[in-house]
């Protein structure tokens, strides 16, 4: 099986649809002519046509309105935000609209709208662009919200979200952009909601998602060195959340540390935490412990901005705390 | 214009009046929760506007959203069963007054967020236009809605792609309690639009002859043209911005020199005076409505509120 980059599968992932289904059409800033701020769509412009790669102006309200809208009237927008932190401009029009509308009405339409966000820290972009808001997205329903951190799963979960007859918030986080893995030449779609183990392990459970998950993996290929047998689960949802592989998986070690890139405080940490505690009390053998940001808003200098975020040492650390 | 679709629209005026003047009484039962905003004194626009429009054309609006439900030709029974939250409701009793939708009608709903709807009416124009057919999109707002970034952002995003969009924004002076010209640093609406490439057009709203001929042409335009245009209703609401509204912030005379101009005496009026009609046939006309408001209230009454397990079901699409 050929390696390809996150990058690459999910401009694989855009062109398959897009070329199988001719509702879909991509809408952004800087998505046609410019060819994605991220490359993503790089090429897609001459391909499809100014039709169906629309470039928009700096309006994230509209873009987020109006991708919902189309999506109601029958297409199957791709909406990109340049980043998560753009988005926030448009919290109003996904998660007031887009995400309510076909409850709202009693069932009577259905927004299939997909909204990718390239986000996270450790680029050194400072305060106002290094977010990983994606909990605050998560908090909704009515949304689905997927974040992969695997080729393989970027280019499946893609394609199902743009088959989904559900508006769905696809986060990618731009450091992984470049990371490489097996990916098929033949069709596949991954399933929104099923979280994946990555790593079987005996020892401890490690959870995690998107670079927090790449975290996880290079955190327990050093325990294993060490002897220590890490599990490692990949969410690769956010909602629906499938917290079956982590039951199992805690069921087996008694142990468990949730990696995150966003903050702890009221994060997917504590929300995975608590679950862990609601459904799987019984199993608990150690207190499950959490990696996650630090309380400030993120600096630019690069050594002081890597030492807020996660990393492999603090993972393991955690790791030796519940053994 | 025709005797028959004179007392159609003299009639549709009544019906959304009357539907109105129940609900406030049945608010004041506590039969009606949450919000609820008239729209008497502005049928004009709803009535005049969407009788202008093609069957494939889009409606959506704000909050304020029985007129425009009833002209998309919701039978009221469906409507006045959503007031009451039953399950009967045209959207099942999960949306209420303010949100009100018939999608087989193509009434794509009142939504409650100021500003947030006219993005979606954008998109459904811009569905339509992808497709192309020649549907438009009669988004309607209130005069407050302009001084909300929505509102710039898709008037510019009508204008750069051409969309069909009729964007008609009722101004009934104020903006809850708060006035035009203490709201907005430009005294008329389309002064906004000229700056999104749209000349605009103000209308008195009161007549509804005014509305239709106006929407009319606006709407040729759109399919001619292919290119978004821009109403300004000048309109008023006789009643509080909701109900409890203090009103405060308006003087009676005032009110009542907007009323001398009901929109329902000036088409009444002209029945009379072209004798199109006589006060017989629309006294007739109005017990009609009365008996038909009442059906609608005996159904609603009568229907179940939804089944708890309701509780859990349209969150999802293929519910999960
Ligand atoms: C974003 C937002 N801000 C504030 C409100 C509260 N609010 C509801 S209606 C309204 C006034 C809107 O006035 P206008 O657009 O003129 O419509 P009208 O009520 O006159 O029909 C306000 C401030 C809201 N619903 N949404
Ligand atoms: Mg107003």
């Amino acid at each position: 099986m050929p390696k390809i980059t996150m990058r690459q599968a999910i401009t694989d992932a855009l062109r398959e649809e897009m070329l199988r289904d001719d509702n879909v059409f991509i809408m952004g800033q800087e998505v046609g002519v410019w060819g994605g701020t991220y490359a993503v769509t790089r090429g897609f412009y001459d391909e499809f046509g100014a039709k169906r790669v629309r470039d928009t102006p700096i309006s994230e309200m509209v873009i987020g309105g109006a991708a919902a809208g189309a999506a109601m009237n029958g297409l199957r927008p791709v909406a990109e935000f340049m980043t998560i932190n753009f988005a926030f401009l448009a919290l109003d029009a996904i998660v007031n609209h887009a995400a309510k509308v076909r409850y709202m009405f009693g069932g009577q339409m259905k927004c299939p709208v997909v909204y990718r966000a390239p986000g996270g820290g450790g680029r050194q972009l400072g305060a106002t662009h290094s977010h990983t808001p994606d909990v605050i997205f998560a908090h909704f329903p009515g949304l689905k919200v997927v974040s992969p951190a695997t080729a393989y799963d970027a280019k499946g979960l893609l394609k199902s979200a743009i088959r989904d007859d559900n508006p769905v918030l696809f986060i990618e986080h731009h450091t992984l952009y470049q990371i490489r893995d097996e990916v098929p030449t033949e069709e596949y779609l991954v399933p929104i909601g099923k979280s994946d183990v990555k790593r079987e392990g005996t020892d401890v459970t490690i959870v995690g998602y998107a670079q927090g998950l790449q975290v996880a993996l290079d955190a327990a290929a050093k325990l294993a060195e060490e002897g220590i047998s890490a599990e490692v689960v990949d969410l690769r949802s956010l909602r629906p959340l499938d917290m079956g592989p982590v039951l199992k998986s805690f069921q087996k070690t008694f142990r468990a540390v949730v990696v995150e890139e966003g903050y702890r405080t009221f994060g997917i940490g504590a929300e995975i935490v608590a679950r862990l505690h609601e459904e799987g009390f019984d199993y608990q053998d150690a207190p499950i412990k959490r990696v996650a940001q630090y309380e400030v808003p993120l600096p630019y200098s690069r050594e002081l901005e890597q030492s807020a975020l996660i990393n492999v040492d603090r993972v393991i650390k955690a790791v030796k705390e519940v053994l | 214009m025709d005797k028959e679709t004179l007392l159609h629209w003299y009639r549709q005026m009544v019906l959304i009046r009357t539907f109105e003047q129940k609900c406030s009484e049945l608010y004041q039962q506590g039969k009606i929760g949450g919000f609820l905003h008239l729209y008497i004194g502005q049928e004009a626009v709803a009535v005049g506007s969407i009788n202008a429009r093609q069957e494939n054309d889009h409606l959506i609006t704000a909050y304020r959203d029985h007129a425009h439900a009833i002209m998309a030709g919701t039978d009221v029974k469906y409507l006045m069963a959503e007031m009451l939250g039953k399950a009967t409701g045209i959207s099942k009793g999960k949306g209420g007054s303010m949100h009100l939708a018939d999608v087989s009608k193509n009434y794509w709903g009142g939504y409650g967020i100021v500003g947030g709807h006219v993005p979606l009416g954008v998109g459904i124009a811009l569905a339509e236009q992808y497709k192309g057919t020649d549907s438009a999109v009669l988004c309607y707002m209130g005069d407050g809605s302009t001084n909300i970034g929505y509102f710039h952002e898709a008037l510019n995003l009508a204008g750069v792609w051409d969309l069909p969009v009729l964007f008609i924004v009722e101004n009934n002076q104020y903006g809850m309690g708060t006035a035009v010209e203490r709201a907005s640093a430009v005294k008329t609406m389309v002064e906004k639009a000229a700056a999104y490439g749209m000349k605009g057009k103000q209308v008195d709203a009161m007549n509804v002859f005014e509305v239709h001929n106006a929407t009319q042409k606006a709407l040729q335009a759109i399919r001619k043209g292919k290119a978004p245009q821009f109403l300004e209703m000048i309109t008023y609401r006789f009643e509080g911005h909701s109900m409890g509204d203090p009103l405060r912030y308006r003087s009676k005379e005032e009110v009542h020199k907007w009323q001398e101009n009901d929109p329902i005496g000036i088409l009444e009026k002209h029945l009379l005076d072209e004798k199109e009609a006589t006060q017989e046939e629309m006294d007739q006309i109005d017990e009609e409505v009365k008996q038909e408001i009442e059906a609608a209230v005996q159904f609603a009454e009568e229907s179940p509120f939804p089944a708890l397990e309701s509780l859990f079901e349209d969150v999802y699409a293929n519910d999960l």
